[in-house]
């Protein structure tokens, strides 16, 4: 990791790659907790399709390493077995979009197992996988998902935006004990950020302001974070101070952040790169207006996806998820601008 | 030849599970228990037979169908009743149900509402015990019904292809549902599918408790040494319908009587009274002690207080 060591600055702060901060994590579990492997398609030699666990198998070896056959189903379900019977498993399913294999183990197992044994069970198992749009891979390989986790009682639903995030976040996924679905987002594995050298972790359920502000609150998570603060920057430039919020995890929901944030500016504008129908964003804002209703200036503005697969043409997939210009646009709406 | 505390212990489950069937479906008549209930009236002697082969530190992974793999791994039946009655003194809580009972002290990861599932699960015990390199070995229960869902063939050459300690007890008996086997596979001796992943499989009477203990030994045996996983195949009947509610109508008279008549619980009791040399005088105090331990099960149960719900609602506010 000589790379790293050359970038790391004088306070032991280093530039990382989002898909390195997240190697990290898990090179530091699995020394941490001999119970914590990792399994899924190509993750060995190979290293993962996104490079995220690149070298782990040098240093722990093919059984805490597993590379799977493309049996998604029964690997998953390998995966909240293990960890009932005292492991702490971490799946890799490549794309979010083949996660519909696994939906039974994760939705009627995984979930279930703790309340349906009465509390005497756990599944402290972490689904890392990887979803979004923007690399022209089309309808089954793009999804944003998360809304189908989110609707399930029993997961934690983790989207970090940063490295730094990615990090802290993977770390706590790994220790908590209950099943965490962790979504990474294909654009950002080699977006780079400044990662700490001594250990931290990150709490789940906690967000986090990315960028402070006055004039109106924009919720946002995963690859649609990095896009609302380039948004901000360029609203900023008309005068128009956005507070910016990133979520980090969906569940459990910080709802005190956005409420805290929305009393302030009065102005809430939710971006999610997901489709606009039954998404996460709908359930922030009925929260919001339930809450705070009375601090509320303006009609809440939701930019999400169009409620379509994604397309492979490279426009038509640009026009079919938030860019820059529409968080921008929905502001100016929300301020009546 | 097996010793009468042998053959006494494997009868006590047996007959445990034949009282603690017939005792619930009096229940469920009496519009105590609701829900779907599975009863596995009929096919006694697999889980008596498998369990008796098993260690304490070993698992078992059930079905919807479970009740029997509870108590041959040693469930306690008060904790049992009272789940089946939704109460707060149940295995679970209340939160439960017959469908989803499971006992971590005993090793038994639990009962499954979804054909199949526990397979994959089951495997991912075997998997974990060999990461830690114990020499622990792990018991799926599923049924022919769950032999044609995907996760059958993915579970099965998982475990092979890791060498896994897992056992793979397929109970068959010859209904998905209502479907009979023959129409459901065009092969309905279902262990001649592992060939193709390289499992050894053996085929085994399951109605006969100590064909399945005896052969489930020998596949133990292979697998703690590291040998990978293997599968059992038990043929059995069902005595009913596919849950209370279903008669069963569409099963063939004769087949139903000549399974009948091989009763595994008269084949248990045939097996204490000859080999264990075991007198109808104690044979009758055992049925006794098994019945009043039944009895005073329910009586827990129906004592016991249902779950509060002012408690449940305040525990999901926080979800």
């Amino acid at each position: 990791m000589s790379e790293k060591e050359s970038t790391s600055g004088p306070c032991g702060i280093r530039q990382l790659k989002y898909r390195e901060a997240l190697n990290e994590a898990l090179r530091e579990e699995m020394r941490r907790d001999e119970s914590v492997f990792v399994i899924g398609g190509g993750i060995g030699q190979r290293g993962g399709s996104y490079k995220v666990t690149v070298g782990l198998l040098d240093e722990f070896g093919p059984r805490r390493i597993i590379d799977a056959p493309i049996s998604e189903a029964s690997f998953t379900g390998a995966g909240v077995g293990a960890a009932i019977t005292g492991m702490r498993p971490v799946v890799e399913i490549l794309f979010i979009d083949f996660t519909s294999l696994i939906i039974d183990q994760i939705v009627n197992q995984a979930a279930k197992y703790r309340f349906m044994s009465g509390g005497k069970g756990r599944v402290p198992m972490v689904l890392r996988t990887q979803g979004g749009s923007g690399n022209g891979l089309a309808a089954q390989h793009s999804q944003s998902l998360e809304a189908w986790y989110y609707h399930v009682p029993g997961l934690k639903v983790v989207m970090p935006s940063t490295p730094y995030d990615a990090k802290g976040l993977l770390k706590s996924a790994i220790r908590d004990d209950d099943p965490v679905i962790f979504i990474e987002h294909k654009l950002l594995y080699l977006t780079e950020g400044p990662v700490p050298q001594d250990e931290y972790t990150i709490e789940l359920g906690v967000g986090d302001i990315k960028h402070r502000g006055s004039d109106v609150t924009i919720v946002a998570w995963s690859n649609m974070v990095p896009r609302t603060l380039a948004a901000a920057r360029k609203l900023a430039q008309e005068g128009i101070e956005a507070e910016v919020i990133d979520l980090r995890t969906l569940v459990p929901l910080d709802k005190e952040v956005i409420l805290d944030s929305v009393r302030k500016t009065e102005h809430l504008v939710i971006v999610q790169e997901a489709v606009r129908r039954g998404g996460v964003a709908s359930d922030i804002a009925s929260i919001v207006q339930a809450e705070a209703f009375d601090f509320l200036d303006a009609p809440i503005e939701i930019v999400a996806g169009k409620n379509t697969p994604i397309p492979f043409n490279v426009h038509l997939e640009t026009a079919a998820v938030p860019q820059e210009a529409d968080i921008a646009s929905a502001v100016r709406r929300v301020l009546h601008l | 030849m097996y010793s009468l505390e042998f053959l006494e212990q494997l009868y006590r489950t047996i007959y445990t599970i034949r009282i603690f069937e017939t005792e619930c479906i009096r229940l469920y008549r009496q519009g105590l228990i609701i829900g779907y209930f599975h009863p596995y009236l009929g096919e006694e002697a697999i889980a008596t037979g498998v369990c008796a082969a098993l260690r304490p530190d070993d698992y078992i992974v059930s079905t919807h169908r479970g009740h029997g793999h509870c108590i041959a791994r040693g469930g306690e039946l008060p904790k049992m009743v009272a789940e089946v009655l939704g109460r707060e003194a149940g295995y679970c809580r209340g939160r439960g149900g017959s469908m989803h009972i499971a006992d971590i002290s005993t090793g038994n990861i639990g009962a499954n509402g979804i054909v199949g599932a526990g397979i994959p699960i089951g495997v991912g015990a075997g998997l974990g015990i060999h990461i830690r390199g114990g020499d622990q070995v792990v018991a799926v229960f599923f049924s022919d019904g769950a032999c044609n869902n995907g996760v059958f063939a993915e579970s099965l050459n998982l475990a092979a292809i890791w060498d896994l300690p897992v056992v793979f007890v397929l109970e068959n008996n010859q209904y998905a549902v209502s479907s009979p086997i023959e129409e459901m596979s065009r092969v309905p001796d279902l262990h001649k599918r592992t060939e193709g992943y390289g499992v050894p499989a053996y085929l085994v009477d399951g109605n006969d408790v100590l064909a399945v203990y005896e052969k489930t030994s020998e596949a133990i045996g292979a697998c703690r040494k590291g040998k990978g996983p293997v599968l059992i195949e038990a043929k059995t009947y069902r005595h009913g319908g596919h849950h209370v509610n279903d008669p069963g109508l569409y099963m063939p008279k004769d087949r139903l009587e000549y399974y009948k008549a091989r009763d595994p619980v008269k084949l248990a009791r045939e097996y204490l009274m000859q080999q264990g040399q075991c007198s109808e005088q104690h044979l009758a105090a055992i049925e006794q002690q098994v019945q009043e331990a039944m009895e005073q099960a329910v009586e827990f149960a129906k004592n016991s207080p249902e779950p509060s719900v002012e408690a449940f609602v305040k525990e999901v506010e926080r979800n």
